[in-house]
């Protein structure tokens, strides 16, 4: 018995002395005290906890910059500009980083370590997004897979953003799912209906977040979304422009056709094709046709896949119903919203019609 | 000879050479192949483990001479070198951080791969198998080191060069080739035994 027990004492001991050190360590060297966060040139000030990365202190003051890996430095997307106070350049941040961004002082806001005060300079966009806690106003059944919610926002907050943009749907934990999570999902209503957010969620068999809005969320509840985010909007072109979506890639078309009515853009032709498979999953089809009557620049052609029945909309798969409607493309400019073999395959069609790529703008739903 | 009886500095140059932890031993092995493609975090990461290995190999010898022997609990030498090592590369870590950033960028953000290196533990378990005095385990755990960072950077020399100038099989490209290249260089470090050897 004795050397079990002389065993663990000492091995007890070992790892308390050690863990000891590591602390006065930590504590003397790891303790970087309060350190305030100036961003864009004084707009705001945060004051934080120094020794963590600038990514999680900006989002622990609720300044959410876009990030797609969480922090771990392998996506590339979490870049502001460092004025004062960020340290060299580190090695983990050079790949994704262009000369142009090095040399005016662009880092990756996870691999910068606040551990002094630090200027910075964010996209102003940035600060208008926040958390919004907001009530389930209304939960429509759109198609057999396809609902539409529509989230109130609490009471004197407004949310600014621009149509085509995205928000992430923050989800609670559920049966077996033991931990919160969070899906992008486009604003399917108009920029200037600001006190309210749309969304178009279409059901994915194990959906972590799409279970939850389908079998848990109700009329009532609480749920939250941060936002806007997003570089898929309408570019002040005056081009003629081609929409085209699949699914749930109709919400953001949407907000984009309903920002064109609500700014007066009268002067671009707008034609936005939806495709589906067959007349169970077209949605919205009234209030587009409702539009088109109204508005004489918009167009709105559904078309079905595999619906031999006798119906009033196109025939074909969406590509070559686009490729039958037009000639020559080199002058227009397209939005593109749905799954990636969709937009794949669309991109094609349009680049052989003569449409730049630089034109082609889309959001690839993942 | 006696083993207690060598200079440490013989064990220091023997530990470099015909004993060297990588080229004798294969120890350290994931790290040698995974950083050894370009030369500039090759030398980081030697940096890295000579100096890591300097300090944790007398810290080791001390906690199986004074701490374990003294209670016959010798059989938890394992358990007891990697919490040696872990702690003592994470106080590093923040120590370095601290005090110089650019000494953080060459050596801090290796630190934590060497936590999980073998060489470093091989070191440790070695001074015990050989009966390494207290002198002489600071100058084998430097030589380990030094003798690892060596084989490291001339095999990233090698594929750096190899890379640019030489046509390698498919079937062959990144780690096969690599340890082809080390093969061959462990070969030509067995003409160093003729000048010294210590087992």
């Amino acid at each position: 018995m004795t050397p079990i027990i002389t065993a663990v004492l000492v091995l007890s001991a070992l790892s308390g002395l050690l863990t000891l050190l590591l602390l006065v360590a930590e504590f003397f060297f790891a303790n970087y005290g309060e350190c305030i966060i100036d961003v864009n040139n004084g707009e705001k000030t945060f004051k934080v906890e120094g020794g963590a990365n600038l990514l999680t202190s900006l989002a622990s003051q609720k300044l959410f910059l876009p990030s797609g890996c969480g922090g771990r430095g392998s996506c590339g997307t979490c870049k502001c500009r460092v004025l004062d106070g960020g340290g060299p350049l580190l090695p983990t941040e050079t790949p994704y980083l262009t000369d142009e961004e090095q040399k005016t002082a662009v880092r990756l806001s996870c691999q910068v370590k606040v551990r002094n005060n630090v200027k910075i300079e964010v996209p102003k966009e940035l600060l208008s997004i926040k958390e919004f806690e907001t009530v389930i106003e209304s939960i429509t059944d759109c198609t057999h897979d396809i609902k539409g919610l529509r989230f109130r926002l609490p009471e004197g907050e407004t949310i600014k953003f621009k149509a085509g943009q995205f928000v992430n749907l923050l989800s609670k934990p559920y049966d077996d799912v033991k931990e919160g999570t969070s899906r992008a999902y486009s604003i399917s209503s108009a920029p200037s209906d600001n006190k309210a957010i749309e969304l178009v969620v279409r059901y994915v068999p194990n959906g972590m977040v799409t279970t939850y809005v389908f079998k848990h969320l109700k009329q009532g509840d609480k749920a939250s979304l941060i936002g806007a985010f997003g570089e898929f909007f309408l570019r002040d072109s005056g081009r003629e422009i081609v929409c085209i979506a699949g699914g749930s890639g109709l919400a953001p078309i949407r907000s984009i056709i309903l920002d064109m009515i609500d700014r007066g853009i009268s002067n671009r032709k707008a034609t936005f094709f939806f495709g589906a498979v067959s007349q169970r999953d077209l949605y919205y089809v009234e209030e587009f046709k409702a539009i088109e009557k109204e508005h004489p620049w918009f167009r709105f052609v559904p078309a079905l896949s595999k619906d031999d029945s006798d119906h009033p909309y196109q025939k074909g798969l969406i590509t070559d119903v686009v490729a039958r409607n037009y000639g020559d493309m080199k002058d227009l400019e397209a939005y593109l919203c749905g799954s990636p073999g969709m937009i794949d395959a669309c991109c094609k069609v349009l680049a052989g019609k003569g449409m730049p790529v630089d034109r082609i703008y889309f959001d690839k739903f993942s | 000879m006696d083993i207690q009886n060598v200079h440490p500095f013989v064990i220091f140059f023997a530990a470099i050479t015909t004993n060297n932890i990588l080229l004798t031993n294969f120890l350290g092995m994931c790290s040698f192949l995974a950083v050894s493609k370009d030369l500039k975090s090759s030398m980081g990461l030697g940096a890295a483990v000579i100096f890591v290995s300097t300090f944790t190999a007398p810290i080791n010898w001390l906690v199986y001479h004074k701490l374990l022997v003294p209670y016959g609990l010798e059989y938890l030498q394992y358990v007891a070198f990697i919490i040696v090592i872990a702690a003592f590369t994470q106080i590093i870590e923040m120590v370095i951080e601290r005090v110089s950033t650019l000494l953080y960028l060459t050596l801090g953000i290796f630190l934590p791969l060497i936590t999980v290196n073998c060489a470093i533990l091989g070191c440790a378990l070695f001074l015990v198998i050989r009966q390494y005095t207290f002198m002489q385990s600071i100058a084998y755990g430097l030589g380990a080191g030094t003798g690892w960072a060596l084989a490291i950077a001339a095999l990233a020399g090698i594929r750096t060069r190899m890379e640019k100038k030489s046509k390698v099989i498919p079937e062959l490209e990144g780690a096969g080739i690599a340890l082809v290249i080390t093969g061959i260089i462990a070969m030509a470090f067995i003409g160093f035994s003729g000048i010294v050897r210590i087992n």
